[in-house]
């Protein structure tokens, strides 16, 4: 087993998906990429040369590799705090001006977050009113998160979270369990739209009133961060909100003057200049 | 004076902790000398999925603050930092911390490996680890790193843990300097406090 890799070696590697692929993992923070690469070395067995190899001469490995390389650990309703304050003031803000809007999952990964808002919205009364857009860099989990199924194992957390948010309901309200898995309610994504979109290289491709990037950005160094929340200002109607994970935070940022800070505990910020 | 042999090339102190460790760190924090200089950097294992409380119940013991950091905070003299809960969290090169969501290692988010992992590879030999008490052995590869990279290496004397299944992990993986009680940690930072004068 290899125990370290030279930052030159990441390097090699990084160069080479940029030239080939046109993904670029140049911008990533560099402890959580190596330990990635390590584990691909590991599970896939091949040494440095041999996984440049791969990727340089079988272009179908990209995908396995995106994968493999993105975390795609995630909750359903994780911070349930964040999600009080999703339901009992950011909506509501968004209600006094628009009754219908757009909302984005920026690295939306196997779409528990996903969910989590259509149960929100549903318990609302408003989820016909709300378009959804899921995105992420990694078309194998996407195609996860369509399927809206997951490992009954990790229900006992996702519960726990939904009755700290103190949901109407509970989780089994909304889905089946089946052969270990648990698959929700596919109505719960009938105003969703999946599409592939990579934050590093990707366009501005629409208008939201509300954003949500959590756990996303901390895997990019603060140069890549910066550029991302551009874009996301960008995507923004004036007025609209950000939502980050509850370890980030845009202070620093080059358009932090053009956000003002709605909740400093959950981390949700509003768009209030162009 | 020399007891410990130390000197001021040092330029952080981790220490590691899970079960029965809430003690030694809080009389650790609580006896920190007023001028210490060098940041101590926090991984404990904590209840999953409770963000708060720790930290201040820490802050209230300690002679300074303790902070949860956030995602690329810089890492500043004298700052007392824990890993929060539910992530991982690193030391990165150009003295900053970055957050990741991995999966768990050895059962644990934060995992201490990590953390030590990440500083032995900042700080080199200029690092001091030390690993309290723990039901688990997370942490003893992390101490591997310290003194492979030539950091000095402390862990609670087994006999004094709660548990001591962490500790023992570590001395069974790699060269322990000291084996201590935490009274003796204390000794040792307050004489490590002495030549930064
Ligand atoms: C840890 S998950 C976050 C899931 C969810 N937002 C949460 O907070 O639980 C991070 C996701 O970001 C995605 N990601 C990483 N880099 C990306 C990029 N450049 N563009 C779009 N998505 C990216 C990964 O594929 C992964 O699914």
């Amino acid at each position: 087993m290899i125990q370290d890799i030279d930052i030159a070696d990441l390097k090699r590697i990084t160069e080479l998906i940029h030239s080939k692929y046109g993904y670029d993992f140049r911008n990533y923070a560099m402890s959580s990429f190596k330990r990635r690469m390590l584990r691909i070395l590991e599970v896939k067995n091949l040494s440095i040369e041999s996984l440049l190899k791969k990727l340089s001469e079988s272009p179908v490995f990209i995908n396995e590799f995106l994968d493999e390389l993105t975390v795609n650990v995630t909750e359903m309703f994780r911070d349930p705090g964040f999600w009080r304050v999703i339901r009992d003031e950011i909506i509501p803000g968004i209600l006094l001006n628009h009754k219908t809007f757009n909302i984005w999952h920026a690295g939306c990964s196997s779409g528990e977050e996903v969910i989590s808002m259509a149960i929100l919205l549903r318990e609302m009364g408003i989820h016909n009113d709300v378009s959804l857009y899921a995105t992420d860099l990694d078309t194998t989990i996407l195609e996860k998160a369509k399927m809206a199924s997951y490992p009954a194992k990790n229900m006992e957390l996702n519960e726990k979270n939904y009755i700290r948010f103190e949901g109407k309901w509970t989780l089994k309200d909304y889905c089946k369990e089946e052969n270990g898995k648990v698959t929700f309610d596919k109505g719960l994504l009938a105003n969703v739209t999946f599409r592939k979109h990579d934050l590093v290289i990707g366009d501005v491709f629409n208008k939201f009133d509300l954003i949500l990037c959590r756990n996303v950005m901390i895997y990019f160094n603060q140069t890549l961060q910066n550029e991302v929340l551009k874009k996301f200002h960008a995507s923004l109607f004036k007025y609209g909100y950000l939502a980050i994970g509850s370890k980030e935070s845009l202070i620093w940022c080059d358009v932090a003057n053009r956000f003002l800070v709605v909740s400093n505990e959950e981390k949700v910020y509003k768009k209030i200049k162009d | 004076m020399s007891q410990f042999n130390l000197n001021s090339s040092y330029k952080a102190v981790v220490i590691g902790g899970s079960a029965g460790s809430f003690q030694g760190i809080t009389k650790i924090l609580s006896q920190l000398p007023k001028t210490f200089p060098l940041p101590i950097i926090m991984c404990l294992h904590r209840l999953k999925h409770v963000r708060n409380g720790f930290v201040e119940a820490l802050s209230i013991k300690s002679v300074f603050p303790v902070v949860e950091p956030n995602d690329k905070e810089q890492i500043k003299k004298g700052g007392i930092y824990l890993a929060p809960s539910n992530y991982h969290m690193s030391v990165e090169l150009g003295n900053y911390f970055a957050m990741s969501t991995e999966e768990m290692i050895n059962n644990s988010r934060p995992a201490i490996d990590i953390t030590l992992g990440t500083a032995a590879f900042v700080y080199r030999e200029k690092l001091i680890g030390i690993l309290l008490s723990g039901a688990n052995r997370d942490g003893g590869m992390g101490m591997k790193h310290i003194k492979d990279k030539g950091g000095l290496t402390i862990v609670q004397e087994p006999s004094e843990c709660m548990i001591d299944t962490m500790p023992k992990a570590a001395i069974n993986l790699t060269k322990i300097d000291h084996v201590l009680k935490v009274d003796d940690i204390v000794s040792l930072i307050n004489e490590l406090d002495k030549y930064y004068r």
